[in-house]
């Protein structure tokens, strides 16, 4: 019945019927329109910041810690909550996201960066234990990384 | 319906500055109960920011983001009195979508 109904609300998305977006109104909210990507299950999904780097179709980014600042603490107490800040001074920053490459799943964020966005965002992350935080972004087409260490003396995953 | 975010938007020299705080469990699926069962991943998984109808930014989360996630950005233009929009989706297709005035 559940996979029904979600194939329902993609065939809704994909047609845009009307009746069909009435009916999933709700899920559709963030979809008004064709322009938003969909949820990218097989990057969200990669175990690995390889994987997630292809998924994202980010081969070989050029290293660059002088195009993007990532501010992370250097030691996080409580890995539950990890404050992540990147930036980048590039031109035509596109997207912008960030990964730990200890955790289960590497990607935590992916930002679209719309032209008139600043190339600037900020949240918190979950470390499960001390890893390195990468930070991917791009900028004419182009990719770039740079990654920071942060030591976790608490772990943030719970279990 | 998700529980109500707090956001706020204040417009500086041109750049409106956005920070959001919502409220959400993020389960990473990976966590288990008091007996051992593991709990399921419940996560946002999108959050779009609009504008006078323009999408100013559009993110995608996984269940490496915290607790209540927090989000700051900031886009060119906006003036005191007009609103910003922000909505969310999870992975259980459960919606959250508030308003705030921009202040000076």
């Amino acid at each position: 019945m559940s996979k029904q109904i979600d194939m329902g609300r993609r065939k809704a998305l994909s047609t845009g019927g009307i009746g069909l977006l009435a009916l999933f109104g709700g899920a559709s909210l963030l979809r008004p329109g064709a322009a938003l990507a969909e949820w990218n299950k097989p990057a969200f999904t990669s175990k690995a910041v390889e994987e997630a780097l292809n998924s994202l179709g980010a081969t070989n980014p050029e290293e660059s810690s002088i195009f993007i600042r990532l501010t992370v603490p250097e030691i996080a107490e409580n890995g539950a909550v990890v404050p992540v800040g990147i930036s980048s001074s590039l031109p035509n920053v596109e997207q912008i996201s960030i990964m730990v490459d200890k955790n289960p799943n590497v990607l935590a964020a992916v930002f679209n960066i719309p032209e008139g966005t600043a190339a600037e965002v900020t949240t918190r992350v979950k470390m499960g234990k001390t890893a390195h935080v990468v930070a991917l972004v791009k900028a004419d087409g182009k990719f770039y990384r740079t990654s920071k260490e942060v030591k976790v003396t608490a772990g943030g995953c719970g279990g | 319906m998700g529980k109500p975010m707090k956001i706020r938007a204040s417009v500086k020299e041109g750049m409106t500055e956005v920070k959001i705080l919502m409220q959400h469990d993020m389960e990473t699926g990976l966590r288990k109960d008091a007996d051992g069962t593991l709990i399921p991943a419940w996560f946002i998984t999108e959050v779009k920011a609009e504008y006078e109808g323009r999408t100013v930014l559009d993110a995608q989360f996984g269940q490496s983001i915290s607790k209540n996630p927090y989000l700051m950005f900031m886009f060119k233009g906006g003036s005191a009195g007009e609103k910003v929009k922000i909505s969310w989706i999870d992975n259980k297709g459960d919606t959250r979508s508030d308003e705030v005035t921009i202040s000076a």
